[in-house]
């Protein structure tokens, strides 16, 4: 990837990324390792839509068939989206505040081996006697009654990345509140970076309901209590409150930082500032507010009453109020820009029109008496879809393209980029829009084939094809990827040109630490400011001096497998004639506590970079 | 980065002030520390003496805790101090979705 790898061999910088707390490379990582699930969950999805392709298909069998769903809804949402979503927050926020690293390096990277450990767990299940099926919201009266492991699997494996998640969840918050540059107040900050505020304080609350269900579940599984069974005094219905608690919020999760890359592409490709800035700040805050108050509005037809689902659907549509006001933020920037259609604004142009109709459907969703007709109907497969897919999917597609550059110092291909957009957007739509009418025509999510002549056929059928398309899209992104690394022309620091931000003020990729010196922030949108008083970069905000910085460390990936190892004890203990569990869960808790120790025991007060080093260095450092 | 040094090694600083600003600190920890010490008692003795039913009992001790986590968040986890505004609003937020959750849980779930 970047030069400096390349000169160091291969076993140094595998080396070189087990131990690195540097954002950039941790970005790389989620980036490498989300990239890697979204293949997985893509090849998931295949499958899915080859087996209803046509009637009464055998491609899989039901059992197989239900693996396969579950898998697909988790690893998307936990182990593509959110990683990809991460490694964005990862590569850009630092940048765009002006700051050498997150708060916690040392956490960011454990945060990452979390995840990844929990993600390979989960995944094991496929060749250790079964993927959990019990779908991607696992609800209780189904998954205890699942046999064999693979529900512990998911249980233990989300419990473990979610660990991960919530850590980068707090960093990020504690990077932004106290590391901004000089000048950068609140309202400068650049719509990403709030985005991720918001975000990562979504974490912060959306993450302990999911980890408390899911120690429930873990406990009625592996240790034999009854939180959720009701015939011995529990209550099934607790899962699905504790899951939607979070999981509501979870969607926000994905789709505020989506927004955040959307703004910063409608604002750079129109060359205009984004237009009612404030109004945009507040949005995301209010959505970030609502989002806690509307989770029911996915058990509207468990029996709440008529009064909880009233009080849900009205906060649900209220909803749709801040969406609107950012739908039209959008639009207005555009308006009277000189916008360019690079590959990263064709993404954002698509995903007004593909995102506001996931919206509407949301809307009627929100209604709770048409609710009873829609849901666990492929109708609400299609909302969700139009706004994850043409939200968020669109969103890490375009942030690709955009930030690429920033991230590995070469441009993705144009042409090829546009190739995928184009198949993708096609392939989305032909996907997705005709299982709303399969939705309204009767079909049920969740099923693993259909008889003939129910009038489901052809759209089943065109559904399937459009699958194709997306295939046929990824494979191309990924070519253009592979073409890119291997040709590797390095670009400058603002490669698209009408760079507006602080990321754009520094060399692709940065130097490790960033900026030589912190940069002093004017206003919003910082480079662009600057830019047109006709300077060629940042002011600095600092004489030159010593940049202090973290060591690298191996412990965050060892005490992450502690836990890896320990979720194989738990899970197998329950086992008739186990005699192995126990001492392979303490054994792996050991690992974990012990790295623990040998962190708070061992002092590691980082190093300097000295002065004149960095003097040296001047074709690297700020274009001050 | 820049904000490592909070308060130490700044000539400026008023030293008979921070003296002054010190001590009527400790008071009211000490005034605080005495009340949570008797707000605890009053708690035992509200479970504990016959004449109390539950329906009164379980209320009054809650809203004791209240103010006993007022007390350790404001006086002795300085709360009250310039400063602590975002940990504050983290604090209330998780509050909020903390209430909501039990709210609807006692209101839907266990109604
Ligand atoms: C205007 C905003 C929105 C409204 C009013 C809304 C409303 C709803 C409602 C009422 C349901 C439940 C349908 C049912 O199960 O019967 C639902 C499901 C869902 N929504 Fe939305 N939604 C909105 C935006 C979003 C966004 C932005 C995302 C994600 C990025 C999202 C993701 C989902 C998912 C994943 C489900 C299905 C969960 C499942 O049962 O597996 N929604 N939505
Ligand atoms: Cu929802």
């Amino acid at each position: 990837m970047s030069t400096l790898a390349q000169k160091k061999g291969f076993g140094a910088t595998i080396w070189d990324y087990l131990t690195t707390v540097d954002h950039k490379k941790i970005a790389i990582l989620y980036l490498i390792a989300g990239g890697f699930f979204f293949l997985v969950g893509g090849l998931e999805a295949m499958f899915i839509r080859v087996q209803l392709a046509v009637p009464n298909n055998d491609f899989v069998s039901a059992g197989l068939y239900n693996e396969i769903l579950t898998m697909h809804g988790t690893t998307m949402i936990f182990l593509a989206a959110m990683p990809l979503v991460f490694a964005f927050m990862n590569a850009i926020m630092p940048l765009q505040i002006g700051a050498r690293d997150v708060a916690f390096p040392f956490l960011n990277s454990l945060g990452f081996w979390l995840f990844f450990f929990g993600g390979v767990f989960l995944n094991l299940s496929w060749f250790l006697g079964g993927a959990p099926d019990a779908g991607w919201t696992s609800y209780a009266s189904l998954s205890l009654a699942s046999e064999g492991h693979g529900i512990d699997f998911y249980v233990l494996g989300l419990q473990i990345s979610g660990a991960g998640t919530l850590i980068g969840g707090i960093n990020f918050l504690v990077t932004i509140i106290n590391m901004r540059a000089p000048g950068m107040t609140y309202m400068r900050m650049p719509m990403f970076t709030w985005a991720t505020f918001v975000t990562s304080a979504l974490i912060l609350f959306a993450f302990p309901p999911l980890t408390i269900g899911l120690f429930l579940m873990l406990f009625d599984r592996m240790f034999g209590a009854n939180f959720f069974d009701p015939t011995m005094g529990g209550n099934t219905i607790i899962w699905e409150h504790f899951f939607w608690i979070f999981g509501h919020p979870e969607v926000y999760i994905l789709i505020l930082p989506a927004f955040g890359i959307f703004s910063e592409i409608f604002a750079i490709f129109s060359r205009k500032r984004l237009f009612g800035y404030s109004s945009m700040v507040f949005a995301t805050v209010l959505i970030g507010f609502l989002g806690f108050m509307v989770w029911a509005h996915h058990m509207f037809t468990t029996g709440m009453g008529p009064i909880a689902n009233a009080i849900f659907a009205v906060a649900t549509m209220a909803i749709a109020v801040p969406t609107g006001i950012k739908i039209f933020n959008w639009l207005f920037t555009m308006w009277g820009g000189s916008i360019q259609f690079t590959t990263p604004m064709m993404y954002a142009v698509a995903f007004i029109p593909s995102f506001t109709m996931g919206g509407v459907t949301g809307v009627m969703l929100a209604s709770a008496a048409q609710d009873y007709q829609y849901h666990d109907s492929y109708f609400v497969v299609a909302h969700f879809h139009y706004v994850i897919v043409g939200g968020v999917v669109f969103a890490l597609l375009a942030g690709t393209h955009l930030y690429w550059p920033k991230m590995f110092g070469t441009m993705l291909n144009e042409k090829m980029g546009k190739w995928t957009f184009w198949l993708f957007l096609i392939g989305f739509h032909l996907t997705f829009f005709i299982q709303h009418f399969l939705g309204l025509w009767g079909m049920p999510r969740r099923i693993f084939t259909f008889n003939e002549g129910q009038g489901l056929d052809a759209a089943n059928a065109v559904s399937t094809v459009g699958a194709f398309f997306m295939a046929v899209s990824t494979i191309i992104l990924l070519i253009n990827i592979i073409m890119t690394s291997i040709k590797n022309e390095k670009v400058g620091s603002d490669p698209w040109g009408d760079g507006r931000t602080l990321e754009w003020a520094i060399p692709s990729p940065p130097p490790f630490y960033n900026f030589k010196q912190l940069p002093l922030v004017r206003g919003l949108d910082a480079l662009w400011i600057e830019k047109m008083e006709g300077k060629k970069g940042m002011t600095p905000a600092e004489p030159l001096g010593d940049i202090h910085m973290p060591n690298n460390s191996i412990i965050p990936f060892v005490m992450s497998s502690g836990l890896f190892v320990a979720a194989f004890g738990a899970m197998y203990h329950a086992d008739e004639g186990n005699t192995w569990g126990i001492p392979v869960l303490i054994i792996g808790l050991l690992i974990t506590l012990g790295s623990m120790l040998v962190r708070s025991v061992k002092d590691d007060h980082g190093y300097h970079i000295h002065k004149e080093e960095l003097v040296d260095d001047d074709d690297k450092g700020v274009k001050a | 980065m820049t904000n490592e040094q909070l308060n130490s090694g700044n000539p400026k600083v008023d030293i008979e002030y921070r003296r002054k600003k010190n001590a009527e600190e400790m008071r009211y920890q000490i005034i605080t520390f005495a009340l949570m010490i008797f707000l605890t008692l009053v708690a035992f003795v509200a479970v504990g003496y016959e004449g109390f039913s539950a329906s009164f009992a379980v209320p009054f001790i809650l809203v004791l805790a209240f103010v006993q986590v007022a007390f350790q968040l404001y006086y002795f986890m300085h709360m009250s101090h310039k400063g602590h505004e975002a940990p504050a609003l983290f604090l209330y937020s998780g509050v909020f979705v903390g209430f909501i959750t039990v709210l609807a849980f006692m209101t839907v779930i266990w109604w």
